[in-house]
């Protein structure tokens, strides 16, 4: 249980800039998923975090204490990384038992011969052995105890390397793209445990991944990082509501979202596509992008039209692709009811409702847009 | 291979090739062997046989066993050889570990200049080396024998290139366990790179059993002796060279490689491709 605090956090590599000024905070017993394209600098992030790399500059405290150039050990923090990273040559029991004889036991007590004839190791090993059990009993993996970690599965290395964090009794766990290595089903389900995990210990979890999927579904908050920078952080809800930059737009949320080109004209309406939209801005008049998302897309109405290229039915739901104009736009509409799919090379006309804009300036910031009271939602399509 | 002839004439070319080629390596230790069974009468007659008429193998090994102190010789290689292997491990590893696990100013030359120590012979070395000892009073002594040996660049650049295949991740995880970085080295590293240290250990001890030169070269010793001098001190006799016994001691000294080699048969092999591969 703790809260993290990252302050103008700065690592470069040979002169290349990986983290340009990280400024976070990490509430107590908070699920934070740091996403990002790979090289954003994530696990970079939780390295610094762990006490593997030094930053160049700025600082680190947990809970209030300024950890820089402190062990990794002596952060008190667990990493689950994405090899898992057990012990071959030990059993998964001896595996979970390393950090707690490393802290239990002293450098005496560990000498492989002399070290168990010595009083007080027999009743740590007892201890320790309690504390093991414990966690197997949690975690289901009490008949593996004996097995090396070459002789179990994907799924049960990992619940291992779980286990090996959670018995230290950590004051937060770091995962690195703990669940990459696994094969989708899998995943699925190890995200609905780790969950789970964080609600039954109520401890602070960082977790990286480039899974926008597992992010949404697990966290309580989501820090999305490009270019080394942290463009923004909020729910998943927020996020994928409410992106603030083009590219936080377009991380998250599959398939993407739809950016379409824009106008903004001088008394601040937007065109889209030649169709003035029913909204307005305060921003210059100029170039815009203007994104939607596919499940914002209706199809059959609206102002817009574009030809089926591609259709993909995955059952429950399918995906448009649709075609517009001659400049090679491209555009991905969701269809919740896969009964009435339109045919390939059809035209199909198409619109959105207003609300369902998001509006980004040529940088790619998000443009404040308000409702237009005169204009009429949709016109009335044109071909 | 040609379709035409149901005879593989190129599989019968290689078979015959390589019977060649393993009758001339095996040669000879079979006359090794066939002398070794000889009594000295039939040694010299001018009469070529490999089976001897009269099996004469326990005369000449209680021979050999009777005028030179076999078992001692014996125990000497195990020692030198043992101890070389031991101190080769232990600089080697931590070396090895730094070179390919830590981030250091001037990594990359230091790894340089273990390339570099390869190139160079030991015979280049053996005269500063010998005045070293000399110099250190070690002369003619166990440690004469085992010291120049224990920085041994090969086994610094095996071991490195092996634990480069060994995942950073693993570290980090020791890391993260509160294990120091010694502690990784023993704890972590060695038990992962058992093959890498099994093939360098195959290496270094067949190396070092061997070696005659440096042996002959600072020992003055009987006592001290290992067994290649062992084997020469036969030919040295000023009463003629006693080829029976001499050839018995030669296969009581290759007899323990030979049946390490028996029982070790698939590490040695797999420790010969590691090499070659990495």
């Amino acid at each position: 249980m703790a809260q993290i605090e990252l302050s103008a956090i700065r690592k470069s590599f040979d002169g290349t800039d990986v983290l340009n000024g990280i400024d976070f905070r990490i509430g107590d017993g908070e699920f934070i998923s740091l996403v990002g394209p790979s090289g954003c600098g994530k696990s970079t992030l939780l390295r610094i975090i762990a006490g593997l790399e030094p930053q160049n500059s700025g600082q680190i405290h947990i809970d209030g204490r300024p950890v820089d150039g402190i062990r990794p050990s002596a952060r008190n923090l667990a990493m689950v990384f994405q090899s898992y990273a057990l012990y071959p040559h030990l059993s998964t029991f001896d595996n979970i038992a390393v950090p707690l004889r490393m802290r239990r036991l002293s450098a005496i007590e560990r000498l492989p011969l002399l070290g168990p004839l010595l009083p007080g190791r027999r009743a740590k090993e007892r201890g320790i052995r309690a504390d093991i059990e414990t966690i197997a009993e949690q975690l289901d993996i009490a008949p593996l105890l004996r097995r090396k970690p070459g002789q179990l599965s994907g799924g049960q290395r990992q619940r291992v390397a779980v286990g090996r964090a959670m018995v230290r009794e950590p004051l937060a766990f770091l995962f690195d793209e703990p669940l990459s290595n696994l094969d989708a089903k899998l995943r699925v389900h190890m995200r609905a445990e780790l969950a789970e995990l964080h609600r039954r210990l109520k401890a602070t979890f960082v977790y990286v991944t480039h899974d926008q999927a597992e992010a949404m579904t697990m966290s309580s908050r989501i820090a999305v990082m490009m270019g080394g920078e942290l463009i923004q952080a909020g729910t998943p809800a927020e996020i994928y509501n409410d992106p603030g930059d083009i590219r936080v737009a377009e991380f998250i949320g599959s398939p993407k979202i739809n950016i379409l080109p824009g106008r903004i004209r001088k008394d601040g309406g937007i065109d889209v596509l030649g169709t003035a939209l029913r909204l307005a801005c305060g921003a210059t008049a100029g170039e815009c992008r203007v994104g939607v998302r596919p499940e914002r897309i209706d199809l059959g109405t609206g102002p817009f039209s574009g030809s089926v290229v591609h259709l993909e039915n995955l059952g429950a739901e399918a995906f448009v692709h649709l075609a517009i104009g001659d400049a090679g736009l491209r555009l991905i509409a969701r269809l919740a009811d896969v009964r009435h799919l339109p045919a390939m090379g059809s035209p199909v006309a198409f619109g959105f409702a207003s609300d369902a804009v998001r509006a980004f300036d040529p940088a790619g910031k998000r443009i404040p847009l308000r409702a237009e009271q005169s204009e009429r939602i949709r016109e009335p399509a044109h071909v | 291979m040609n379709n035409a002839h149901p005879i593989p004439v190129r599989a019968i070319l290689r078979h015959f090739l390589l019977i060649a080629g393993a009758a001339v390596m095996l040669a000879p230790f079979i006359w090794m062997i066939s002398t070794a069974s000889k009594p000295q009468t039939e040694i010299f007659s001018s009469e070529l046989h490999l089976i001897p008429h009269q099996f004469a193998l326990r005369d000449n090994l209680r021979e050999a066993f009777a005028k030179a102190n076999l078992l001692r010789f014996l125990l000497n290689g195990v020692i030198v050889t043992v101890s070389i292997f031991v101190l080769q491990v232990m600089v080697a590893l931590p070396a090895a570990y730094a070179l390919a696990k830590l981030r250091f100013l001037g990594r990359e030359t230091l790894f340089a200049l273990v390339l570099f120590g390869i190139l160079i012979p030991p015979q280049a070395t053996a005269i500063p080396v010998f005045l070293l000892l000399h110099e250190a009073g070690l002369l003619d002594s166990y440690a004469a024998l085992v010291l120049p040996f224990t920085i041994s660049v090969f086994g610094i650049f095996l071991m490195r290139q092996f634990f480069k295949t060994v995942p950073d991740d693993l570290v980090d995880a020791a890391r993260m366990d509160g294990i120091s970085e010694f502690g990784i080295v023993w704890q972590v590293m060695l038990p992962a790179a058992i093959p890498a240290v099994t093939a360098f250990g195959i290496f270094s001890v067949v190396a070092h059993w061997n070696d005659y030169f440096w042996p002959l070269i600072v020992l003055n010793s009987e006592q001290l002796r290992t067994p290649p001098l062992a084997v020469a001190h036969f030919r040295n006799n000023e009463a003629g060279t006693s080829y029976g016994p001499l050839m018995a001691a030669a296969m009581v000294i290759i007899a323990p490689l030979v049946i390490a080699f028996l029982f070790a048969q698939r590490r040695f092999i797999e420790g010969i491709t590691l090499t070659g591969i990495k």
